[in-house]
């Protein structure tokens, strides 16, 4: 029940975009068709899950067991980045069709800010194993949620008539503090 | 000596990398709640970015071409972890109130862009100046941000109190809907100064075109930050 409460707290009420402001640039970038977005979002989910619990067994059995733990923003850092690497060639060799379907979103995600964050928020509140993936799940399915929403929008928004200096970022921005408002409603969930 | 008045100028005003490129949106968004957390931020990010363009303009001739990027990452997340360690140290309410967005000063892709396209092409001393005067930029950008936010949403300024006691404070804009509301504002005032430039000019802004979205693009600097100017041109053919 615990988990639970965990996994809804990060991919509602505490919404890794809408209000912790963490990969805002895939958001906005890759939001444009619900499609993408949700190739994105599947891949962003892919990421996380396994990087949380890789970091997760780093952080425990290697900096901790060290006492180097004030290493683990360059460890967490290159960790992600080969993380990622790796799993785009395991990708490509043993699942083709994942590979295609995810491919060309994986090399966005090592700028994606969120994985480090989920990392760290992991270590922070002193998560363990089985936490911090689901955690890191949460997360990333909260980051998937609202980048499905936003691209169903903008795909409408398409045909409204928009103020000229508004077009482009700027609506996208206004329908995303919309859209945090509209999740301010899953406060009262937990607590 | 020139140059380095040019570097100072291009950081704060020219290229100002709030204002004027919109690079580190995710730090912009999410500490500019206060004037004061605004500024610790930016400066916070100007020590780092000093400290990792001299660092890596001195290695430059070192760093082989093609392990370039792991190499400026690693710089940087070294310089963050000391600046962290100092901030606990000695700031601890700021250390506790910027919380996660100092270690994720590493992947600010402002930090990694002045790495690439100016530490790693000039020397020491042109690549410091750089650092300043980008650092700055940002500051000026989130505390400007920040004053603002603070005074409609909160009634004061640095913690002062400055509106006069009749005003209703306009609490959504130090909440996270707020950042949203204010930041789209700014790029909008920014899209309107390009298109007016471009009517007078007749030169068209830069474009992004790509209907596909930013999946594919190379440019991970640009973040999506599409507009078009077809508007503009239709009218000055029909003018």
């Amino acid at each position: 029940m615990n988990l639970f409460l965990i996994a809804v707290g990060a991919a509602l009420v505490n919404n890794v975009v809408l209000s912790q402001f963490l990969g805002l640039c895939p958001f906005i970038g890759v939001s444009k068709k619900t499609e993408t977005a949700a190739g994105m979002g599947g891949a962003v989910i892919f990421v996380i899950t396994i990087a949380s619990a890789v970091t997760s067994l780093i952080y425990t059995f290697i900096l901790d067991k060290l006492g180097i733990t004030y290493l683990q923003t360059i460890v967490f850092i290159l960790v992600i980045a080969a993380l990622v690497q790796f799993v785009e060639m395991f990708l490509k060799k043993m699942v083709p069709a994942l590979y295609s379907a995810l491919g060309v979103f994986l090399p966005l995600i090592t700028t994606n800010c969120a994985v480090l964050g989920v990392a760290l928020i992991n270590v922070q509140k002193s998560y363990g194993f089985i936490t911090s993936v689901v955690n890191g799940f949460g997360t990333a399915v909260g980051f998937t949620i609202a980048i499905v929403i936003m691209a169903g929008i903008r795909e409408k928004i398409e045909y409204n008539d928009i103020p000229e200096s508004f077009k482009g970022t700027p609506i996208v921005l206004v329908t995303a503090g919309l859209m945090a408002m509209a999740f301010f409603g899953f406060s009262g969930l937990i607590k | 000596m020139n140059k380095t008045v040019e570097c100072l100028y291009s950081g704060i005003i020219k290229e100002n990398p709030t204002f004027v490129q919109m690079l580190g949106m995710c730090p912009t968004m999410a500490v500019t709640t206060s004037a004061v957390n605004g500024l610790g931020m930016g400066l916070t990010t100007t020590v780092i970015l000093i400290l990792s363009n001299m660092m890596i303009s001195a290695l430059r001739k070192v760093i082989p071409d093609k392990v370039r990027i792991p190499a400026y990452i690693v710089i940087v997340a070294s310089f963050v972890t000391i600046v962290q360690f100092l901030l606990q140290g000695f700031v601890p309410s700021l250390y506790s109130s910027l919380g996660i967005y100092i270690p994720l000063i590493v992947v600010n892709c402002i930090i990694l862009g002045r790495a690439e396209s100016f530490a790693s092409k000039n020397n020491v001393w042109l690549s410091m100046f750089d650092g300043i005067g980008m650092g700055l930029g940002f500051t000026v950008g989130l505390t400007a941000i920040g004053i603002f936010r603070e005074l409609f949403g909160n009634g004061t300024v640095f913690g002062v109190g400055i509106m006069p006691e009749i005003y209703e404070p306009v609490t959504i804009l130090i909440l996270a809907p707020g950042a949203f509301f204010v930041l789209a504002c700014l790029i909008a005032v920014q899209n309107k100064v390009r298109l007016e430039k471009a009517k007078k000019t007749g030169i068209a802004v830069t474009v992004c075109e790509r209907k596909d979205g930013c999946s594919d693009c190379t440019n991970t600097l640009c973040g999506g930050k599409t507009f078009t100017t077809e508007s503009v041109k239709r009218e000055k053919e029909e003018s």
